[in-house]
């Protein structure tokens, strides 16, 4: 079965997001394919290579950016919830006159179309948030 | 696209206080250019994104309530609203903005987008869709 995932809370604050990720490596291994999670609201602030949590803490991530690396999952960042929470790639921060980008390797900023488009093309669309 | 896929936009929160609202219109904004069969529910405290008279100069935020109203320009033409959420509320249909489209295929007669449903109703609504997407 072909499963989009929606993530629609942030890090740490919200196991969401470590939920989508469970969900995401479960369906992989059980022989599904997951072309792509797109992260909305302040789910977008998974994607800053920025954050740095404790080291006996998971750091999310990484464990994203890992799993974007190993199965092809395509990671899709809201452009416009992005740009309210600072989140820039290197072409939006000099489009906008920021003096650094922070997106992590893995993701990418798209718009919200991705959603639609995964929607239409997934058999089911599996939502994380609250 | 030649699929056309059933999506429903479930509206649960208050309109400030929280970005869920506004965020979800404008997924909603964006959706409607793919063409597809979109409607729009709205319960718990989402019925208070309905509400006329919104004035949010206090709190710094715009009032993203109009836009409500230019729905029907993107051919999203039924917006469900909860009877129970409304009643629990103290609310009533008169509380909420008037909010008109123009039907195509009646002439461009205009007609009311709000359609005040039961939860029971709701539910159906709810099962007979592909995608839903809750905010």
């Amino acid at each position: 079965m072909k499963i989009g995932v929606l993530v629609s809370e942030g890090p740490y604050t919200h196991e969401a997001v470590d939920s989508a990720y469970n969900f995401v490596k479960a369906a992989l291994a059980a022989g599904h394919e997951v072309p792509r999670v797109f992260f909305y609201h302040d789910g977008v602030n998974v994607s800053t290579r920025l954050s740095v949590p404790p080291q006996d803490e998971r750091n999310i991530q990484e464990n994203w950016t890992n799993l974007a690396k190993e199965h092809g999952v395509d990671l899709v960042v809201c452009i416009a919830a992005a740009q309210r929470r600072g989140i820039l790639d290197k072409n939006e921060a000099e489009r906008q006159g920021k003096d650094a980008d922070n997106i992590a390797e893995g993701f990418r900023i798209s718009g919200l179309g991705q959603l639609i488009e995964l929607g239409i093309q997934a058999d089911r669309l599996v939502t994380f948030g609250d | 696209m030649s699929d056309v896929k059933k999506f429903l936009y479930v509206n649960r929160k208050a309109p400030y206080g929280t970005i869920y609202a506004l965020e979800s219109l404008e997924v909603v904004l964006i959706g409607a250019a793919f063409e597809q069969d979109v409607a729009l529910a709205f319960l718990d405290d989402g019925v208070f994104q309905l509400t006329k008279s919104q004035e949010t100069d206090g709190i710094g935020c715009k009032n993203f309530s109009p836009t409500f109203r230019a729905l029907g320009d993107y051919d999203v033409t039924r917006l469900y609203v909860e009877r129970e959420s409304l009643e629990e509320r103290g609310l009533t249909e008169d509380d909420l903005q008037e909010i008109m489209y123009e039907d195509e295929d009646d002439d461009w007669a205009e007609k009311p987008s709000i359609c005040v449903i039961s939860r029971a109703e709701m539910a159906d609504v709810m099962a007979e869709q592909d995608v839903i997407l809750s905010f």
